[in-house]
C-alpha cells in the first residue's frame, strides 16, 4: 500500500490524536480492523502504550495481518518496555510463522519478564514448521524441544502452564519416526503431574497427556476406542508401524489416514 | 522454587537479625524486619511471639497517629498460620488505626478461625468505639471490604443481614466486597450465581482499576459462571490468568472424581490457553 486512500490516513490520525484510554481503544481497534498493510508500524507501536485494550486490539490486527507483519515485529520488538514486548511476542507466536523461532528461543531462554517467557513458551510449539524448508525441520524441532523442556522447572506457574501447552503442540507436531524425543516429552510430563506444586500446572499436564494420547490413538488407527492414559505403550506401537514413514507436509496423510478411519468405521 | 533468605534488593538478613531487629530501637529496621519475617514466611515460633508483642508497640507512630509497626506485623502474622496470633490481632480489630484492623481482618480471614466473627461483625456496625477512619478517605469508617471478605471466608452465615446493604455501597470496591462475600455464604448454586454476577457486571465497567478488583474477587471465589467475561475483559492478561487459574483450581477440587476432567474445567484451560 503505497498510497494509501483517505479513510485508512483517517484511521491512522485517529489513533495518532486519541486524548483518553477509551478512544485510544476504539481507534486502534478501527484500524486493526481495517486491516491495512501499512499501518502495522502503528499497531507494533500500540502494543507500547501501556493500555491493555488497545494492545488486544493491536495483536489482533497483526494476527489477521499475518505473515507480512513478521519482519517488522521482528525488527520492532521493544528491548525495554517488558509489557510491549509480551504482547509482540504474542503476536509472533499467534502468527506462527517459523522466521521467529530464533526470537522465541532466545526469548524463553533469557527474558527476566514471565509474562515474555509465557507467550514464547506457548508459541515455540504453535510453529508452522511445514513452512520451513524440509531439511531444516528436524533441527528446528529438535532446538525448541531442548529449549522447551528445562523451562518446565521455571520458578513461575504460569511460564510452566504455557510450557506444557507448547509441549503438547510440539509432541502433535514431531514426526512419528523420533521415538526419543515423544519419550521425552512424555517423562517430563509425567514428572510434573507427580511434582509440581501448582494444582493449575497439574491439571494442564493431565489435559495434556489427554489430548496427545487421543492423537496418538487417532493416528495409530485402533479399532478400540479405549483410550489408554499410557500413550508410550500406544506410541511404540505407533513407530513400530510407522518407522518408515516420512513427515509430510500440509494435507498431511496422517491426518487423511485418521479420516478414513473414522469414516470406514461409521460405515461398518 | 524456594523461598530465598535475601531481601528484595539484596539486603542479606536471617531469620536471628529480623528476630533481634523488630526489637531493636531503630524503627526503619524494626517494620522492615516485620515485612520481612511475612514475605519470607518465617513460621518459626520465635519470630511468630516477636509479631505479636509488635502489634502492641507504642513506639512507631505517624504524623497522623498511625501504627507503621503493628500493620506490618498484623500483615505477617496472616501469613504465618499460627493459630496463636488469632486472640492477639482480634485485639488489633479494635485499634484507633484504619490500616492496622484492615491487616488484622485480612489476616484472621488467612488464618481461617472463626472465632473472630463476632468481633468483626462488632467492627461492621460501628460499634466498636475509638476508632479513626483512614486518613485519606474521611469517609470511609471502617475497612469493610476487609471485614466482608473476612465474613465470607470464613463462612459466618449469621453475617448474611448484615452484608446484604453493603451490595448498595457508594464505594465499589465495597460493593465487590459484599456480593463476594454472599456469594460464598449463599445456600444454593443459583443465590450464589445472582451475586457472582455482580462482579461479572463489574467486568463491563469504565475503570480499570475496577475491573482488575473485580477479577481478583472472581478468582478468589472461583466462579466458573465468570471464565467467558473474565477473558474478555479488558485488562492485562497476566491478572486475567491468575483470575481463571482460580476459577480452574476450584473446578478441580470439587469435581469427585480424579481421573476426569470436568468439562467446566476443560473450558477454562481453552481460555487460558488463548490468553498465554
Amino acid at each position: 500500500m503505497t498510497n494509501p486512500n483517505p479513510s485508512a490516513a483517517d484511521l491512522i490520525r485517529a489513533v495518532e490524536k486519541a486524548n483518553s484510554a477509551q478512544s485510544l481503544v476504539d481507534a486502534v481497534r478501527d484500524l486493526a480492523d481495517a486491516r491495512i498493510e501499512s499501518a502495522s508500524s502503528l499497531l507494533i507501536e500500540a502494543l507500547g502504550y501501556n493500555n491493555p485494550g488497545a494492545a488486544v486490539a493491536a495483536v489482533d490486527g497483526l494476527v489477521a495481518l499475518g505473515d507480512v507483519v513478521v519482519p517488522t515485529l521482528l525488527e520492532q520488538i521493544d528491548g525495554y518496555n517488558y509489557g510491549a514486548r509480551a504482547w509482540a511476542v504474542r503476536a509472533l507466536a499467534s502468527i506462527g510463522h517459523p522466521d521467529a523461532l530464533e526470537t522465541l528461543l532466545h526469548t524463553l531462554e533469557t527474558d527476566f519478564s514471565m509474562s515474555v517467557r509465557r507467550a514464547a513458551a506457548r508459541g515455540l510449539g504453535m510453529l508452522r514448521w511445514q513452512l520451513l524448508p524440509e531439511t531444516e525441520i528436524e533441527p528446528a524441532q529438535s532446538k525448541a524441544l531442548a529449549t522447551l523442556l528445562p523451562m518446565t522447572d521455571d520458578s513461575e506457574w504460569i511460564v510452566r502452564y504455557a510450557t506444557v501447552v507448547g509441549l503438547q503442540a510440539l509432541a502433535i507436531a514431531i514426526p512419528p519416526d523420533h521415538p526419543d524425543w515423544h519419550r521425552k516429552i512424555h517423562d517430563r510430563l509425567s514428572q510434573m503431574q507427580a511434582t509440581d506444586e501448582s494444582l493449575a500446572v497439574r491439571t494442564r499436564v493431565k489435559q495434556a497427556q489427554a489430548i496427545i494420547s487421543q492423537f496418538i490413538q487417532e493416528q495409530s488407527n485402533q479399532t478400540d476406542s479405549s483410550i489408554s492414559p499410557d500413550w508410550q505403550s500406544i506410541l511404540d506401537k505407533v513407530y513400530r508401524r510407522k518407522a518408515s514413514e516420512r513427515p509430510l507436509e500440509e494435507g498431511d496423510p496422517r491426518r487423511f489416514k485418521s479420516v478414513v478411519a473414522t469414516m470406514s468405521s461409521s460405515t461398518n | 522454587m524456594t523461598q530465598g533468605g535475601n531481601g528484595p534488593s539484596g539486603e542479606s538478613l536471617t531469620i536471628e537479625q529480623a528476630i533481634a531487629n523488630i526489637q531493636g530501637s531503630d524503627l526503619s529496621l524494626r517494620v522492615y524486619a516485620a515485612w520481612w519475617l511475612g514475605r519470607f514466611r518465617v513460621s518459626d515460633p520465635q519470630a511468630v511471639d516477636v509479631l505479636i508483642l509488635a502489634l502492641a508497640d507504642e513506639d512507631d507512630r505517624t504524623d497522623a497517629g498511625g501504627y507503621p509497626l503493628r500493620r506490618n506485623a498484623a500483615r505477617a502474622l496472616g501469613k504465618l498460620g499460627d493459630r496463636r496470633a488469632v486472640q492477639p490481632l482480634m485485639d488489633s480489630l479494635q485499634c484507633s488505626d484504619f490500616y492496622v484492623r484492615e491487616a488484622a481482618a485480612q489476616s484472621l480471614e488467612a488464618l481461617g478461625d472463626a472465632t473472630c466473627a463476632a468481633v468483626l461483625i462488632q467492627l461492621l456496625k460501628g460499634e466498636i468505639p475509638g476508632t479513626l477512619p483512614a486518613p485519606e478517605q474521611g469517609d470511609l469508617a471502617e475497612p469493610y471490604d476487609a471485614i466482608l471478605e473476612a465474613l465470607g471466608s470464613l463462612g459466618i452465615t449469621d453475617a448474611i443481614p448484615l452484608i446484604k446493604p453493603f451490595l448498595t455501597h457508594s464505594i465499589e470496591r465495597v460493593k465487590y466486597a459484599a456480593a463476594r462475600a454472599l456469594y460464598q455464604l449463599a445456600s444454593s448454586a443459583g443465590e450464589a450465581a445472582q451475586y457472582g454476577n455482580i462482579l461479572v457486571k463489574a467486568l463491563d465497567g469504565d475503570d480499570l482499576q475496577l475491573r482488575r478488583a473485580a477479577l481478583a474477587d472472581l478468582g478468589a471465589i472461583g466462579y466458573l459462571g465468570a471464565a467467558g467475561a473474565i477473558a474478555d475483559t479488558l485488562a492485562e492478561n497476566s491478572l486475567k490468568l491468575i483470575a481463571l487459574k482460580g476459577v480452574l483450581e476450584k473446578q478441580v477440587q470439587r469435581s469427585a472424581t480424579d481421573d476426569d476432567l470436568s468439562e467446566g474445567a476443560v473450558h477454562v484451560m481453552e481460555l487460558m490457553d488463548s490468553l498465554l
